[in-house]
């Protein structure tokens, strides 16, 4: 088969699409955001608790669509929990360079072994806005989303 | 049924094949298999090689200029305009009108013919199967001018529903806008029984037959139809070239739509004339290149057996319909008796958008989203389909590809 492909839809990717993580609507949300890729019809909501301080005390997101897009909704919620806003920018610009091909070091080593499953992506250009569908939504949250 | 391609007596595929050079590419190292000329046709070698001829030997500006080139680029550009008179059957040229596409075609007819006269709950009747492009002009009107669309839905099978659309058509009307051909469903729509009835209530009718017209011959007289509207590029032809089939009392009455050089006949500082059509809705220098491509690619239609070309087609569609028939985990959308050549479906498992990129990785071209018909999407409960359209230079040997890689994306996604 295709390497390429293969690379694209790794099992711990298919994994994630068919069973995200943290999946449902928040009740008690302080941020929240609807992210829609009208070119594909992908969608995703990001439901957010910030603590006091900015920390991601909480998240969880809804959506529908590709698998790519979902995956990376999945794993995005499965690492931001717990994390400072400063953290979560580092690690969002740092996927955005992984999934575009782009030079990802200035991600810890362990995010970036986490996050490499989604390096395929860069070979599949037409695909990166599935993989930052959820990571833009979660920014809007954040930025204008508050409840 | 075999994979070898059926040759029909007057319709080679593989000898048509030859015509068109992008086929015998390949992408990803494997052979192209294109099934997505719904959105855009592939160009035949003489399409390509009479632009650039043109461009070459003959090009000026049209109307403008009396030297040489000028009257020979103006001879080929109204020389189109008679090659698209004949390829719809007009009785006269001047009732056609150059535009840069279909939709700026519909755009024309929103803002020109329906615009100066529409009132506050003054109704327009569109079908669920419309592609945007013949949604959002009439949407203007609603958000601008206080229309009411009233929305025909078709059957489950794709059918357009009749009955539905006789109640649609009311004392507040003022225009039916409807497809020739579903660029999701395939469904052809009876656009002669369409206009009749109408007409029988005072009501003019537009078909945007983008996808129509490429797949049968059409007669606009026959159908006594008030608006038919084509695009170059699905046609074998060009892009940024369309063009607007209106009656001449029509069109007559019909205000400018851009202002700019060719259309008008007098300006002054402070009163202004304009050009009778079809010049009054063609301002600014037209899609002169793409004209003459465009007349190239009619000619080079309407010199196939057109009925033979339909066969070849539904011959395709057939096979595809019979081969993904196996796959239980895979719905078809759109099955209206005699439709085009299009197979729109969902698999289980499968977004379009993933099944997509696994065709793609075997060389197959499909289209994976809304198709531009958000309408449509919301009426068969679906996000997206995936879609595989056929054109007169498919075989089935492409089904057959296209039935391998599905296999493949279902291995891949499903089975991982």
């Amino acid at each position: 088969m295709d390497s390429a492909l293969r690379e694209l839809y790794q099992e711990v990717i298919l994994d994630h699409s068919r069973h995200p993580r943290h999946y449902g609507a928040m009740d008690g949300a302080s941020h929240k955001a609807e992210g829609y890729n009208p070119l594909c019809g992908d969608r995703v909501t990001v439901y957010l608790l910030l603590g006091p301080d900015g920390r991601v005390a909480d998240i969880k997101f809804e959506g529908k669509g590709c698998a790519i897009s979902q995956a990376s909704a999945s794993m995005m919620v499965d690492m931001l929990k717990g994390r400072s806003q400063a953290e979560a920018e580092k690690l969002m610009q740092g996927f955005l360079h992984l999934v575009k091909g782009e030079d990802a070091s200035d991600l810890s080593e362990d995010d970036r072994e986490r996050l490499e499953v989604m390096g395929g992506i860069s070979e599949f250009p037409m695909r990166v806005k599935c993989a930052t569908l959820a990571w833009h939504t979660y920014k809007n949250a954040v930025e204008e989303g508050a409840t | 049924m075999t994979a070898q391609s059926k040759i029909s007596a007057s319709f080679d595929a593989e000898k048509a094949r030859a015509d068109f050079e992008i086929l015998s590419r390949q992408v990803y190292g494997k052979p192209l298999v294109y099934l997505d000329s719904g959105a855009s046709a592939q160009k035949p070698r003489v399409v390509l090689d009479a632009m650039r001829d043109f461009a070459q030997s003959e090009y000026a500006n049209v109307h403008r200029g009396v030297h040489f080139l000028s009257a020979a680029a103006t001879d080929r550009y109204e020389a189109a305009r008679r090659t698209l008179q004949k390829f719809l059957k007009a009785a006269s040229e001047d009732e056609l009108v150059f535009t840069k596409g279909g939709t700026e075609a519909i755009n024309l007819v929103a803002h020109s013919y329906l615009m100066p006269t529409i009132q506050p709950g003054d109704e327009i009747v569109l079908s669920v199967m419309e592609h945007h492009s013949n949604i959002v002009p009439w949407h203007f009107l609603r958000e601008r001018h206080g229309a009411v669309l009233r929305w025909v839905d078709v059957r489950d099978d794709g059918c357009l529903d009749m009955d539905a659309l006789d109640a649609a058509i009311g004392p507040k009307t003022k225009l039916v806008a409807i497809t020739h051909m579903s660029n999701v469903l395939g469904t052809i729509t009876p656009l002669k029984d369409i206009v009749a009835r109408a007409h029988a209530k005072g009501v003019p009718v537009l078909a945007d037959g983008c996808q129509g017209a490429v797949h049968q011959p059409v007669d606009v007289q026959a159908l006594d139809i008030d608006f038919y509207v084509i695009t170059g590029h699905k046609l074998y032809g060009p892009t940024g070239i369309g063009a607007l089939y209106a009656k001449k009392a029509h069109l007559k009455k019909m205000r400018p739509f851009n202002g700019g050089g060719e259309m008008i006949r007098e300006v002054a500082r402070d009163r202004i004339t304009y050009a009778d059509p079809p010049a009054r809705f063609e301002a600014g220098t037209p899609p002169i290149i793409e004209s003459v491509g465009l007349a190239v690619a009619l000619d080079y239609l309407m010199a196939l057996d057109r009925t033979a070309v339909a066969a070849h087609e539904h011959d395709l569609l057939a096979y595809a319909r019979q081969q993904v028939g196996q796959f239980n985990w895979l719905r078809v959308i759109g099955d209206a008796p005699g439709k085009g050549a299009i197979l729109s479906f969902e698999a289980d498992g499968m977004h379009a958008h993933d099944l997509a990129t696994i065709l793609d990785r075997e060389g197959v071209a499909v289209r994976a989203g809304h198709h531009c018909a958000q309408v449509l999407m919301e009426r068969f409960s679906v996000a997206s389909t995936s879609r595989a359209s056929f054109a007169l230079y498919n075989t089935r040997a492409d089904v057959d590809a296209l039935i391998g890689g599905l296999s493949k994306a279902r291995e891949i996604l499903v089975h991982g």
